[in-house]
Formats: C-alpha cells, sequence, structure tokens
C-alpha cells in the first residue's frame, strides 16, 4: 500500500538534493510533483490543496536548519504534514462496556462481514476474551451464512435468527450475550447506501438497542473521491467512532487514508491486509506517514517480534551471534519464528529504504522456506551443531533424507557461514546497519 | 462543429423519448451524479464571467471531484484550452456547452457507440464475470441472468467462486430467485467446477452461461494466473461458444478503477466493462477515465438495487442523464 504515492514523493524530493537552499522556484517543481501524485492516489481536492499550501509555507518561511539539508528538511515537513493528515495518534478501540458491543456498517461490498470476523479473532486474541458475531445481513442472499462459515472457520459463536427484523434480532442477541458471558458483540450489518433513508434509520434503530460503544465505518480503499460524501453520510446519522480501511493489500493508492481523518474526526483504528482472518493491523498514524515515504516501520517489526520472542530469548541469540557459535539449531528456531510473523514478504515492505532495494516486490515463496527447513531438519543435531562437519557423504545423506539436491545443501551451507560472518561483524558493532 | 450539433440532437431525442424505460433509470440513476457534479459546473458559469487561470483551476477541481482522474482532466483541460483559443470563446456561459461536447468526444473517440452482447437462440454464450473484491459480481450476473430469462433464453450460473464463504450459497439463492439452471460444488477447484458446470450446459442447452468467480485483487499473481486455466478450461469444453469477460468495477471507485481495468486487461481478454453501483455514487467520472486510458467499452450499468436495474451501457442516454439540465 501507500508505495506508489510514496515512491513519487520521493522522486521528487530527490531533485531538492544538493541545492544549497530552499527557495519557491526550486520546490514549485517538487510540489507540482506530489501533487499529481496525492491527486492520482485519490486523496481528496480540498486536502491535497491545504497540504502543498502547508509544506510550501513552512518550507519557505524556515530558514534551512543547520544540521538538516534541504532536501532533508523537506522529507521532515511533508512527514510531519501526512501525520497530522492522518491524526497523529492511534485511537485504540473503546471496549469497556459488559458486553462491549461493536457495530460495522458501511456500503455494500466493502467487506463488513469478513472484516467482522477478522476483528472478532483479534480480541479474542489479544484480550483472550469471548466474543460473539452477530448475523443482521438479512437482504444480500448467503450474508448469514457467509459469517456462519467465517464463525466455523475461526471457532468463534454466531448468533442468527433468519431474516428476522434486525432490531429484535440484536436485542435478543444482545441478551443471549449477557445469559452467556460473552465479552464482546460484534454485530455484521447490511451494506446500505448512506443516501438510503430507510436503510439508514434502521441502523439508528439497532443503534438504539445495542447502544454501541464502537459505530465503525468499514470503507474500502480503493475508493475515491465520493469517500468523503459516504464517511460524511455516515456519520451524520450514526455519529462514528472510527474507520477500518479493507483491502489495502491490493496496490491502491489508498489516498482515502489521507482524506478521513482530516475532513471528518473519524480515527482510522484498522487496516485491512490480507485475504486471511489475521489480516488486521492497528493504524498507526507516524508509522504509515513513515511508510509512504519509504522510511520503513522498525516499530511494526519490532512488535511483531516481540509478541513470539521473548526478551532472555533475544539476549540469548545475541550473545552467540557475537561470539560466532551461532549453530544451525538457532537459525532453525528463528526461522520458526519468522514464520509465525506472517509472509516474509509483508515484513520485507517495512523496512526503510525497501522500495528504493526493491524488496517490495520480492517474491518470497513459502515453499523455498519449507525445503530450507527440510534440509535442516534432515540432518542429525551433531551436524547442526557443527556444521562444519558436513562432507560429502553426509551431504549425500541429508539431500537423500529430505528429497533434496546436493547442490541445494551447499548452497544453503554457504549461505549459512556468510550469514553467520554478518552476524558477527553486526553484533560486535563493526558495522554500520543500512538504516 | 459537427459533435456539437450531434449532442443537441441527442438532447432533441431523448426529450422525446423522456417517458422511455431505458432513459428514466439513467435519468433517476444519475441523479446523485448530476446534482453534485453538473451544478457545480454551472455554478461556475455563473461564479466567474471571464474565462481566466482562476476558472480553469476550479474547473479543473470539479472535474477531479467527479473522478474522471488527474490525466484525463490534464488532457482535457489541454483541448479545452485550445478551443477557447481558435473558436474565441470569452464568455464562460458558452464554455459549458464546450465542456460538455469534449467530454462526449473523450467518450466517443471516433468509436461505434454500441458494443452488444451477441446471444442467439440454440446458440452458447460463455460470460465469465471477473474483477476484485466486493465490487458485485454475484450480484450482476443474478440482474444479466433475470434479464436474459425474461428475454427467453435458457440461462445458467455457474459458482466459480469456491473462494469466499457463503458464494456459492448466494448464487445457488439467486439463480433459485430468477428460475435459471445452476451448478456450483463448494470448496473445490474453481476450473474443475467450471468443467462440471459447462458440461451440464451442454446436456441442458442453456445458452447463456454466467460464470461467477472469485474476487481477486489484482496483484496478487496466482490468483490471476487462475483466471487463464479457468479460460483454458473452457475453450476446451465448449470450443465454439461466444465468448465475454466482463471485468465489472465499482463505480465508487477512484482511480485504481484504471489500474484494475489494466491489470485484467493484461491477463485476459476482457471484452467489457460492468459499472456496478453508479447510482449511489455521486462521481460517474471513472467511465470517462476508463475509456480514455484503457479503452474497454462499458457494456453495463447498475442504476439502482432493483433486479431490473442493469441496464446495457448508452453513451447516449448517459449523456443526457448527466447534463439535461444544462442544455
Amino acid at each position: 500500500m501507500f508505495e506508489y504515492m510514496g515512491d513519487r514523493i520521493s522522486n521528487a524530493i530527490k531533485n531538492i538534493r544538493g541545492m544549497g537552499r530552499i527557495s519557491e522556484d526550486n520546490i514549485n517543481d517538487a510540489l507540482r510533483e506530489i501533487r499529481l501524485a496525492l491527486l492520482e492516489a485519490d486523496v481528496n481536492y480540498q486536502v491535497v490543496k491545504e497540504f502543498i499550501n502547508n509544506v510550501k509555507e513552512k518550507a519557505l518561511g524556515q530558514s534551512v536548519e543547520k544540521n538538516l539539508k534541504p532536501d532533508e528538511l523537506f522529507i521532515k515537513l511533508c512527514k510531519d504534514e501526512l501525520i497530522n493528515l492522518l491524526g497523529s495518534d492511534y485511537v485504540a478501540l473503546n471496549t469497556n462496556g459488559n458486553p462491549a458491543t461493536l457495530m460495522l456498517v458501511g456500503l455494500q461490498g466493502s467487506g463488513k462481514t469478513t472484516t467482522c470476523g477478522k476483528l472478532a479473532n483479534m480480541l479474542r486474541k489479544k484480550h483472550a476474551k469471548k466474543p460473539l458475531l452477530v448475523a443482521c445481513d438479512i437482504y444480500r442472499p448467503a450474508a448469514i451464512d457467509q459469517l456462519k462459515e467465517i464463525g466455523k472457520q475461526l471457532g468463534i459463536e454466531v448468533y442468527e435468527e433468519g431474516k428476522e427484523k434486525p432490531v429484535d434480532i440484536v436485542a435478543n442477541a444482545l441478551n443471549y450475550a449477557k445469559e452467556n458471558h460473552f465479552d464482546y458483540v460484534i454485530v455484521d450489518t447490511a451494506g446500505r447506501l448512506h443516501i438510503d433513508d430507510a436503510l439508514m434509520q434502521e441502523l439508528a434503530d439497532i443503534t438504539e438497542v445495542l447502544k454501541p460503544q464502537e459505530t465503525i465505518l468499514v470503507i474500502d480503499a480503493m475508493m475515491g473521491q465520493d469517500a468523503i460524501n459516504v464517511i460524511n453520510g455516515f456519520n451524520e446519522k450514526l455519529k462514528l467512532t472510527g474507520a477500518i480501511l479493507t483491502k489495502m493489500d491490493g496496490d491502491t493508492k489508498g489516498g482515502v487514508a489521507l482524506t478521513v481523518r482530516h475532513l471528518t474526526n473519524v480515527p482510522i483504528k484498522f487496516v485491512g491486509n490480507s485475504e486471511k482472518m489475521d489480516g488486521l493491523t492497528e493504524f498507526y498514524p507516524e508509522r504509515i506517514a513513515s511508510r509512504i515515504l519509504d522510511m520503513g516501520d522498525i516499530l511494526s517489526i519490532a512488535e511483531k517480534v516481540e509478541g513470539i520472542v521473548s526478551e532472555d530469548e533475544a539476549k540469548d541469540q545475541m550473545q552467540k551471534m557475537r561470539k560466532g557459535d551461532y549453530n544451525l539449531e538457532d537459525f532453525l528456531v528463528n526461522m520458526k519464528q519468522i514464520k509465525k510473523m506472517g509472509p516474509l514478504s509483508n515484513i520485507l515492505k517495512m523496512l526503510p529504504q525497501a522500495r528504493q532495494m526493491g524488496l517490495n516486490n520480492v517474491d518470497i515463496d513459502p515453499k523455498d522456506m519449507a525445503h530450507i527447513e527440510a534440509i535442516v531438519l534432515s540432518m542429525t543435531p551433531y551436524e547442526r551443531r557443527h556444521p562444519e562437519c558436513i562432507k560429502a557423504s553426509r551431504k549425500q545423506r541429508i539431500a537423500k533424507g529430505c528429497a533434496r539436491s546436493v547442490e541445494e545443501v551447499n548452497r544453503l551451507l554457504k549461505q549459512f557461514e556468510e550469514m553467520k560472518k554478518m552476524m558477527k561483524l553486526m553484533a560486535n558493532g563493526n558495522m554500520k546497519l543500512p538504516f | 462543429m459537427g459533435f456539437f450539433s450531434k449532442i443537441k440532437n441527442i438532447f432533441n431525442k431523448k426529450e422525446e423519448q423522456k417517458e422511455d424505460n431505458s432513459v428514466k433509470l439513467y435519468d433517476t440513476g444519475l441523479e446523485k451524479t448530476r446534482n453534485e457534479f453538473v451544478s457545480k459546473l454551472s455554478f461556475l458559469g455563473i461564479k466567474y464571467t471571464k474565462i481566466d487561470d482562476e476558472y480553469y483551476e476550479a474547473l479543473e477541481e470539479v472535474l477531479i471531484n467527479a473522478d474522471i482522474g488527474i490525466n484525463t482532466v490534464t488532457k482535457f483541460m489541454d483541448s479545452l484550452k485550445k478551443r477557447v483559443k481558435e473558436e474565441n470563446i470569452s464568455s464562460t456561459k458558452d464554455l459549458t456547452e464546450v465542456i460538455v461536447d469534449e467530454l462526449f468526444i473523450i467518450y466517443v473517440n471516433n468509436e461505434s457507440l454500441s458494443d452488444k452482447i451477441v446471444v442467439e437462440k440454440g446458440k452458447k454464450t460463455i460470460i465469465l464475470f471477473v474483477g476484485v473484491n466486493g465490487v458485485g459480481k454475484t450480484t450482476s450476473i443474478a440482474k444479466l441472468g433475470y434479464k436474459y430469462k425474461n428475454q427467453g433464453y435458457k440461462v445458467m450460473m455457474i459458482a466459480g467462486d469456491t473462494f469466499r464463504a457463503g458464494a456459492y450459497e448466494q448464487l445457488k439463492e439467486w439463480s433459485e430467485k430468477v428460475d435459471t439452471y445452476f451448478y456450483g460444488k463448494d470448496n473445490a477447484d474453481p476450473s474443475s467446477v467450471i468443467y462440471d458446470g459447462l458440461e451440464e450446459a451442454l446436456n441442458n442447452d442453456s445458452e447463456v452461461i454466467l460464470i461467477d468467480t472469485a474476487g481477486r485483487l489484482q496483484n496478487k499473481d496466482n490468483l490471476m494466473q487462475e483466471l487463464s486455466k479457468m479460460n483454458k478450461v473452457i475453450d476446451k469444453v465448449i470450443p465454439d461458444a461466444i465468448r465475454e469477460t466482463l471485468l465489472v468495477i465499482d463505480a465508487t471507485t477512484g482511480q485504481n478503477g484504471i489500474l484494475q481495468a489494466k491489470a485484467f486487461k493484461e491477463i485476459t481478454d476482457v471484452t467489457g466493462i460492468v459499472l456496478t453501483k453508479l447510482d449511489g455514487t455521486a462521481k460517474g467520472g471513472i467511465v470517462l477515465a476508463i475509456k480514455e486510458e484503457v479503452n474497454i467499452p462499458v457494456k453495463f450499468v447498475g442504476l439502482g438495487e432493483k433486479m431490473t436495474d442493469l441496464e446495457p451501457f448508452d453513451i447516449e442516454n448517459y449523456i443526457y442523464g448527466l447534463f439535461k439540465d444544462m442544455m
């Protein structure tokens, strides 16, 4: 996501590099480029205008700080302004209710039902609480089946009464949740147009009964300039507490993200970024701004790692790397950890300058990872701890054991040796990190 | 100006056909776009009397806000400025008509206006529906199936979306409502479902075969490859069928719609576009952007939520629905 917009902005900024100071002349071209990039990304016209004016004004008003080059200053201004548009702070879900009630609303096809599943899955995982899904889309054929199917996959209970009146369903679901001690009630509603008065009234009626802590608009990240009307339409009727942007894993330019918060003050709480049930990520404005400008998102990577590796483990490994006795057993453990972090290609994308290094489009075949793992598993524990002992006949046995070729075993061993050298350098601080 | 008088003719003709169902549908379906886009456009003519940079900038804003897309808008502005110079237009009021004319030219672009799908008794037309997630593929199939069924054709629906939970049930429910043949199998490989479905279509003599596929984002290579496999299967089972591949695009999509069209066109032979939810957006401009940048004709537009509200795209009705208050 955001690559396109980010690349154009970075390119525009490159041209300022090497200039002595910022002047109206030399930033005008860059600003024009950025303007086009934002408009092509479907950022709202008003927002673009404001963004450009603000950056320009600040850039010209500032005497270039001594320790910042003009292009660095300019990129900083862009980043600040982006964060400003995206809304500075991350706004967490309000779940102070017993049960906490959440209602998802939106246009047809924005991804409400799938997002309901993802949200329930996430709440259960993060807080170890019991969610209940409520099926209130009585209009679209098989919408209830879809939610039930998702519930079945996740092992989360779905409350449904077929095609009864949504208000009644919600009232009954609420009682059911209280009786059975559910912690969260997540209501899936039918897709509707914000101008459909009858259906909007239905939502208002549901709100009366449910009194939701969170009324969340689910909105397609690919949406164009009409997004602002949709958000305003829902917000006026329902007082939204947040928004979830879906389908961010497409090559969407994601301009909606820049529009929503700024023009409506509705915070974006999550983005949906895969079709899998764990594909929902918190929306941190600062991190997103960094990613747009290809400055990386180390914080998110760190967070992912934190959930998987304990601090002691990490220290222990660091020690091993430093001494250079990191072996294939450690490697195996690390590989398993990486697997838990989700697709590797998603993580690479978050590295600083990932796009410049071409890491945003690396296609990592999960099979490759599996093959490497198979080779290592085919070794004896002794071999894993002492890879230097692996010679021709051992190699042949290993290759046979995992049905890969000897060349592959060779390649792995060679790569491992190189990796070890690098690690030693890095861990001892003798090598400057690329960021 | 050839086109110019042509436009006038269109409006006169449509005024006469006002009670025609199709014209009416466009009229109501485009009401939102008309109210927002066109009223702003006319307002420009009142607010500014002189054609100057300020006016151009305001005009550009109106067009971009209608999702016409920056590239198309830039081109449009250039040719508009040229015409203003050549024809010595000085009042903004006169310019409004020229704008409508230029927008029309973008779409028509020297090509024939009709792109009908061929359906014949006793023959087989296979229509494959593709698109990203949540654009309304399944619903479009239902509406189109209903249309052909009412025209007296034997219709069959095949549930090639074996990925999304509930997709199979959704199409099945529609086929029962519309009363058409149906084939589907839950949790199977989509190509094998299509294979079996087409075999059945051969047996029951269906004339219009509508195939649903799973929504796929255009940057997911493996899913896109799956589409070419489906095409191979269709070629094999019914090689002499009339083939259409319709890309379904949500009209509320912004400039990503263009990327979608480009990506799908690359991987499969997209013969036309179904633009859904046009009634729900105030930004019908994507029609122009897609035509200008990808050159795939729009074949159907969704103008409402009723079963009968999927209409063959008709540029004349579209232009009339948009601009009737201005002419």
